[in-house]
């Protein structure tokens, strides 16, 4: 797939919260084959510096990184995030998230227009954390971006994928426009049935760091998503109501 | 003069950004700073003066979903 005119041929994106440990994530990391993950800003204070360690980690990896605006509520706060974002991680890419409500961290939609419209214009490359709302994503285009990543389910909450119908509607409106599954996602079957719907990757973080073994886990969503991915290469079945027997019936004996 | 720093009332002697972030361990980190809320590119720190009350955050590198 193409992000932004840059070939990848991995289609998991992984974050990096929430792990046992730094080891723990840099396994998790290889063992995914992955080739995008996500990462953040936060307070540093300058006797702890833990962010100069995590640089170090993540540079090491030699993976791609794509910065996010977690926590902000704000048009302003997602800009100033992102700008800072671009200058520490030396990247244009940004997740950009405007979230509107606590419980559920549900995007701000309209905020998220406006910041990935000033964001576009400023030469950043905007992967906006969004609903599926077609209208919404039409207008998340209008502003300049051309990836869009809605929900699964709420961040965090492993739920899978809510909205099936309103998935695969985005998928066949939008049939040129990168899509990729961005939270909610639980079990490994999750992101297969993403793949099978026809988006083209999925970005997780949470049930490969909070699995019992993140390693094994990050396996696992590799091995699923690139089962999901060639079954919709292979075209499908269509589903039906009734049963259909699979075995010829023409030359069944007569034995009753 | 004191400012607040990433939320934490602080005294600083440097007037200039680039000299108070090195006054407060930051000489050589990858860090972004924003000045009331306003983005403070890199290039910008050392013709940007500070003020008392000053809101100043120093943002590192940190794990993100």
């Amino acid at each position: 797939m193409q992000l932004y005119g840059v070939d990848i041929d991995s289609r998991l994106l992984l974050g990096t919260a929430r792990y046992p440990s730094p080891a723990m994530l840099g396994d998790a990391v290889r063992a995914s084959g992955t080739e995008i993950i996500t990462v953040s800003l936060r307070r540093e204070a300058g006797c702890d510096q833990h962010g100069q360690a995590f640089w170090k980690l993540i540079r090491d990896m030699g993976v791609r990184v794509l910065p996010n605006t977690a926590g902000c509520h704000t048009v302003n706060e997602a800009v100033t995030t992102a700008q800072m974002a671009r200058e520490v991680f030396d990247t244009n890419w940004i997740k950009l998230e405007v979230l509107g409500d606590n419980d559920t961290l549900c995007p701000n939609v309209f905020g998220l227009v406006e910041a990935a419209r000033l964001l576009s214009e400023d030469g950043f490359d905007v992967f906006p954390y969004t609903t599926e709302d077609l209208i919404v994503a039409e207008h998340l285009l209008q502003a300049g971006c051309q990836v869009l990543m809605p929900w699964g389910a709420p961040i965090g909450t492993g739920m899978g994928l809510n909205n099936v119908y309103g998935l695969r509607t985005m998928r066949a409106h939008f049939a040129d426009v990168p899509l990729i599954i961005d939270a909610g996602i639980g079990l490994p079957s999750h992101a297969a049935h993403a793949m099978e719907l026809g988006f083209d990757a999925v970005l997780l973080n949470t049930a490969v760091a909070k699995a019992g073994d993140p390693v094994a886990m990050a396996c696992a969503f590799a091995q699923a998503i690139e089962a999901g991915s060639m079954a919709r290469s292979a075209d499908p079945m269509e589903a039906r109501d009734m049963a259909s027997p699979s075995t010829p019936v023409l030359g069944t004996a007569s034995l009753a | 003069m004191k400012i607040i720093v990433n939320g934490q009332s602080l005294d600083v002697t440097a007037p200039l950004l680039d000299a108070a972030l090195a006054e407060l361990g930051f000489r050589e980190a990858r860090v972004a700073t924003a000045l009331n809320g306003t983005f403070v590119p890199e290039p910008a720190r050392a013709g940007t003066r500070l003020g008392d009350g000053d809101r100043l955050e120093i943002l590192a590198p940190m794990q993100g979903g």
